[in-house]
């Protein structure tokens, strides 16, 4: 009935209610517009900015991001499969923009938390009230000897899609029939848990139609594959029996670029394209803010509204915190609402939600026509942490051309409802 | 309906006018993340592109249903079981309301 009915939002201000809210108080001037600077345009920044804006739209929202071009990491492996193009995952930030989101295309290089600045590449400074980091991953490549600046030119880990995924996708259509395809995959925790065994079943697709003598070796750092287990085994035998070897305890101590050979324990692996995707922690940016924990190499997270335990006003979201949930851009797109909703309620002088619900989706393609999926839910206890409710998680119980399909739209609604297109 | 988002303003406060107007009853924030947190798969308000059914518009009873229907496996789900099993009664009333309030 009351579709259209505006709600008045009055905002408490002055030493009364500065004095009763004491994370209000940076807002005690009467009239100021609530400041919130985010760093990183990828599904947890791009997301958080788009619904403070939506929730709340006298919040002055600014993303600051690098790039001029959202490249999605979900679905590049398809792009290295040959299914779909880099373009069709490449989207401009427009859509913030006409959202209301302030878009500046610069490089953090420094914050004053205590002052609440951030400082960037070009001299500009930015305020906040609350600082957002949705940086992602770094990636450890001083953790392989030799895989330098040098090696890193020849040598993808493509674990970021863009260039690196191009230049992959090329050394695979050069390599000759009757070749070898190394990936090397880290130990856990990494960005996105099923991405290298979905990558191989997207690589061994391609090799099967287009040069079906190659070889598949898969170089696990973990002790077994880590997702989606009996699934991925499954199509692997179903669709490219006799392809890919899988080696478990495989990681990598060194590499030599030059011979592209990546050596192990125990022997050394030289391939024809070799891809290394070295280990990770959270970004820079939140080492650079102090938020990062030096021994856990993530950061330590209040879930219920993303906030740092380390550092006030400096909230954390997306593939750097440490967390039970996957490193995925389905989390990380709900992560950036929940940020968002808890920004909106701080901002107001109110309370953040007690108990809020997050879930995950996550689709792999296993050939160009089927895919699998996992799926779980979290709440949050009153002690703070995710629990998944009985019967809230599981797999497919088999791969499907209907999950293929599931997985483009999927893929369609998390970039319009993270980029707003 | 009691409306959360609505608080009184102290004196002196600067007024903002907000609109919440977004996707309809109840205005509850917590339903709206909740339902927001079904987007990236469902399309942004409910409304999806592709393969994955919208939620927008759904009448309530009927959203109501088949999430139990999910719960129990009566209505069989290659994703939805999971996701049913996440949400308390009162949560699927809420998120049924609030979708069917979206036109």
């Amino acid at each position: 009935m009351a579709f259209n009915r505006r709600d008045f939002l009055k905002i408490s201000a002055g030493a009364a209610g500065a004095a009763s809210l004491g994370s209000f108080s940076s807002l005690a001037i009467a009239g100021a517009k609530p400041k919130v600077v985010i760093v990183g345009g990828g599904f947890g920044g791009a997301t958080c900015a788009r619904y403070l804006k939506l929730w709340d739209p006298k919040i002055e929202v600014t993303l600051i991001e690098m790039n001029d071009k959202f490249v999605s990491c979900p679905f590049s492996n398809t792009v290295l499969g040959g299914v779909n193009k880099l373009q069709d995952l490449t989207f401009g930030y427009n859509g913030l923009k006409k959202a209301g989101v302030k878009l500046v295309k610069d490089e953090v290089v420094g914050f004053d938390t205590a002052k609440r600045v951030v400082k960037c590449k070009s001299g500009k400074t930015f305020a906040y009230d609350r600082l957002v980091l949705s940086g992602g991953i770094e990636l450890r490549f001083d953790l392989i000897e030799g895989y330098d600046a040098k090696a890193q030119k020849t040598i993808m880990h493509a674990w970021k899609a863009g260039p690196q995924t191009a230049t992959l996708r090329k050394q695979l259509e050069a390599m000759p029939d009757g070749g070898v395809y190394a990936l090397s995959i880290p130990a856990m925790p990494y960005r996105c848990p099923p991405g290298p065994y979905e990558r191989i079943s997207m690589v061994a697709n391609y090799f099967k139609a287009a040069k079906p003598k190659s070889k598949i070796l898969v170089l696990d750092s973990n002790a077994d594959i880590v997702s989606k287990k009996g699934l991925f085994l499954a199509a692997w035998k179903k669709h490219y029996e006799g392809m890919i070897e899988y080696r478990p305890n495989s990681k990598p101590t060194r590499l030599d670029a030059a011979k592209n050979t990546i050596v192990l324990d125990v022997e050394d692996v030289k391939a024809d394209v070799l891809n290394v995707v070295p280990p990770m922690r959270a970004h820079g940016i939140t080492a650079m803010a102090g938020v990062r924990d030096d021994k856990d190499n993530w950061c330590s997270v209040d879930f219920r509204t993303l906030e740092s335990k380390v550092a006030p006003n400096v909230h954390i979201i997306g593939d750097s915190i440490s967390a039970p949930t996957p490193k995925s851009g389905s989390m990380a797109n709900n992560y950036g609402k929940v940020c968002a909703a808890a920004l909106v309620e701080l901002l107001n002088g109110r309370e953040a939600e007690k108990v809020p619900v997050i879930t995950n989706t996550c689709f792999s393609a296993t050939s160009s026509k089927t895919a699998i999926h996992v799926a779980a839910v979290w709440r949050l206890s009153a002690e703070g942490k995710w629990e998944v409710p009985k019967g809230a998680t599981g797999v497919s119980k088999e791969e499907s051309e209907i999950e293929w399909h599931y997985m483009e739209s999927w893929a369609k609604n998390i970039w319009a409802d993270t980029l707003a297109l | 309906m009691k409306n959360r988002l609505t608080c009184i303003a102290l004196a002196m406060g600067a007024l903002y006018l907000g609109s919440t107007a977004w996707a309809g009853e109840p205005a509850d924030s917590r339903t709206r993340t909740m339902a927001a947190n079904c987007s990236y798969c469902h399309g942004p308000d409910g409304k999806s592109r592709g393969a994955i059914p919208s939620l927008a518009g759904l009448e309530k009873g009927y959203f109501v249903q088949q999430m139990k229907d999910f719960q129990s496996g009566a209505r069989p789900a290659v994703v939805m079981q999971k996701h049913a099993l996440g949400y308390n009664d009162e949560e699927i009333e809420k998120l049924a309301t609030w979708f069917a309030a979206i036109k």
